[in-house]
């Protein structure tokens, strides 16, 4: 807490080089946040004050460059707080607005600081204190509220990556590693209800989708309303960049295995193909 | 005096006349023909270092052409060009751009010119540029040594083991070494037109070749025999020593270049397989002294010198200062030069077996060419890449 009354929340991200597997044996040598393929995810409430120390541990130039309300200065692009290899820089600004959102890397070439890796989600759960007209809703969002427990929360960053760098990708996935919720399926038990953090950083492909088999979902465009942008809907469209929260329910349904996937069917058989397999 | 005849003077007068006509007339006008100039454009030359990427561009378009814009990876970089003038045909530049390009990955630098043509120029495993430094010329100087220098030294050190076969024996070695020629002359004169092919247009290197290699074979055909009578023993050896050699300038020339482009890597599998693989060249190149009584070693180490050094200079030139033309140009020389010791040695074989009255070993000659061929081929398999 700062003496101000607004929550501090610090973190310590670093780029580091390293090989991800992103297909059985496929391994890529991708640029990362903290080792990993989305970066860690950054969950903030609404109005708290983030304080970040990102260090450069990597061969080239690197920033944080959050999808956000701040100021310039603090904007994470070449020659505002940009870290030199093995430097140190310091982010400070307040979570706003509440929502889904991402950061990544904004240094040149650009494309390529972002499809080897560099990025990752930002959500901002909306402060309920502030919707006092939709309570309930902002606390069903809000980490930690009891509301919250009874969600099965997912976050899915649509992804992929170009192995042979001609700027087409062989390998696409939701969270880095093609096919995998669909050799695993991910466990959902019915009677509680599901939210999709969103989001999409595929690269050189102008748009990608999620598209959920057997059911309707209500969705929210960059997650920054509670009432849905889209209702009823099983197919979202995303551009680059582009995020939302999805929300649906599988409450009455038959026990299965409920597939989504990009309904781009070149992306889905290049490995963005998944499946929740619904318990009672 | 006499008049001046007319015939001497009419042909160049003509020309001039025909010359001036076309000029100012410009008789393609004629067919409405209003095709903007051709522009083409090829990089002789990449290097990457901390600065960026540099590339040596020649022009080949029909005017001067002038590089607008640069894009690497799709995206506009800023770029100096020296000298900052239109490329004038047949001109070089060289383009510098500050791009921190990526250790082991691809990248795709295009020219846009200022009528809006794209030129592409792939860089498909980008590595350092070796930098012309004592360490790095001793380092390629060492491999050019193993490429070139020791496996023909180790092959002529059989030459004891040569000296103890009969005639048929010999007959077998020699027409081995016929094989081992004709193998050296298909390969050179591939690496020479593959060579080609990455030149400017203009300067025709598919013909240069060919014609490098007639002229080649020609003058050294006369030299050989300018007292009247083929050229044997010594003299031989040191014609296939030359023609060895310029074809281990050329396997130099491309093992430079592939290494400084990082098409290749450097792995003792790699340099094991060169040395096998010339093994047979020393061989070949005492064949001819098999019938001498003595054999100096001076001599020896002469002919080793001149047929492995050319190696560490294709190295060192591959790898520093290497153009398209220039490498193929030496590559249809080598192949003259071999084409010239085939004859020779074939003629040399051929009254070798006259005077012996050796007939009938038609199958063994056959054998030794083709076990040439196979030696040759097979150790090959380790080295292509």
């Amino acid at each position: 807490m700062l003496p101000t009354g607004q929550r501090l929340r610090e973190y310590d991200i670093a780029a580091v080089e390293r090989e991800i597997e992103v297909a059985p044996g496929v391994f890529y040598p991708a640029w990362t946040y903290n080792g990993q393929v989305p970066g860690p995810t950054i969950r903030v409430t609404e109005g708290d004050r983030i304080r970040i120390r990102f260090t450069n541990q990597g061969t080239h130039p690197h920033t944080l460059h959050f999808h956000g309300i701040h100021g310039a200065r603090q904007d994470g692009i070449p020659g505002v707080m940009e870290a030199a290899p093995g430097q140190t820089v310091t982010y400070e600004f307040d979570a706003k607005p509440f929502g889904c959102h991402l950061y990544h890397c904004h240094s040149v070439p650009f494309k390529r600081h972002l499809h080897k890796g560099l990025y990752g989600a930002f959500i901002v759960d909306p402060d309920p204190q502030r919707h006092p007209d939709q309570v309930d809703v902002a606390r069903s969002r809000l980490l930690g509220s009891s509301e919250n427990q009874r969600w099965q929360e997912l976050l899915m960053v649509m992804n992929a990556f170009d192995t042979n760098f001609d700027e087409e990708n062989e390998v696409y996935a939701v969270n880095s590693i093609s096919h995998a919720y669909m050799k695993q399926p991910i466990r959902i038990e019915r009677d509680r209800p599901v939210r999709v953090y969103l989001i999409n950083v595929t690269e050189f492909d102008p748009i990608n989708s999620f598209h959920l088999h057997a059911n309707f979902f209500n969705y929210y465009d960059h997650g920054t309303t509670l009432t849905p942008t889209s209702r009823t809907v099983d197919t979202v469209m995303l551009c680059q960049g582009q995020r939302g929260i999805i929300e649906c329910s599988f409450a009455d349904f038959e026990p299965g295995l409920y597939m989504f996937h990009a309904h781009q069917a070149e992306f889905a058989e290049l490995g963005w193909m998944s499946a929740f397999e619904v318990v009672a | 005096m006499k008049a001046l005849p007319w015939r001497w003077v009419l042909p160049p007068l003509l020309l001039a006349g025909l010359a001036a006509l076309l000029l100012t007339l410009s008789p393609a006008r004629l067919l409405n023909l209003n095709a903007p100039p051709l522009e083409s454009l090829i990089v002789e030359r990449t290097v990457l270092n901390d600065q960026g990427i540099t590339l040596k561009v020649r022009a080949e378009g029909s005017a001067p052409m002038t590089i607008a814009q640069v894009q690497v990876d799709g995206a506009y970089w800023a770029f100096t060009q020296q000298p900052p003038d239109p490329i004038r045909r047949l001109a070089t530049a060289t383009v510098q751009i500050p791009y921190p390009w990526v250790e082991g990955e691809a990248h795709h630098v295009q020219f846009l010119t200022n009528t809006g043509v794209v030129v592409a120029h792939p860089i498909d495993v980008a590595l350092p540029t070796p930098a012309l430094s004592l360490a790095t010329l001793l380092g390629y100087g060492w491999l050019g040594l193993y490429v070139g220098l020791v496996p023909v030294g180790l092959g002529m050190l059989c030459y004891p083991y040569l000296k103890v076969l009969g005639q048929r024996g010999l007959t077998f070695v020699l027409t081995l070494t016929l094989g081992m020629l004709a193998f050296l002359l298909v390969d050179t004169l591939q690496e020479g037109l593959e060579l080609a092919g990455k030149a400017a247009a203009a300067f025709q290197g598919q013909a240069l070749v060919w014609f490098a290699a007639t002229v080649a074979c020609l003058a050294l055909f006369a030299v050989g025999r300018r007292q009247g009578k083929p050229p044997e023993g010594t003299a031989l050896s040191t014609y296939m020593a030359l023609g060895i050699g310029l074809h281990n300038l050329g396997e130099g020339l491309a093992i430079g270049t592939a290494f400084a482009l990082g098409e290749i890597a450097l792995g003792s599998f790699l340099v094991i397989g060169f040395t096998l693989h010339n093994l047979t060249e020393g061989l070949g190149i005492v064949a001819p002294l098999l019938r001498k009584q003595k054999l100096r070693w001076q001599t020896c180490v002469a002919l080793a010198a001149l047929a492995g050094l050319p190696a560490v200079i294709g190295l060192w030139v591959g790898a520093f200062a290497f153009s398209p033309h220039w490498a193929a140009l030496f590559l249809g020389i080598g192949a003259g030069a071999i084409l010239q010791v085939i004859i020779e040695l074939g003629t040399y074989l051929q009254r070798q077996l006259h005077l012996s009255r050796l007939s009938g070993l038609a199958g063994l000659s056959l054998a030794g060419f083709t076990t040439g061929l196979l030696v040759m081929y097979s150790t090959a398999l380790l080295v292509k890449f």
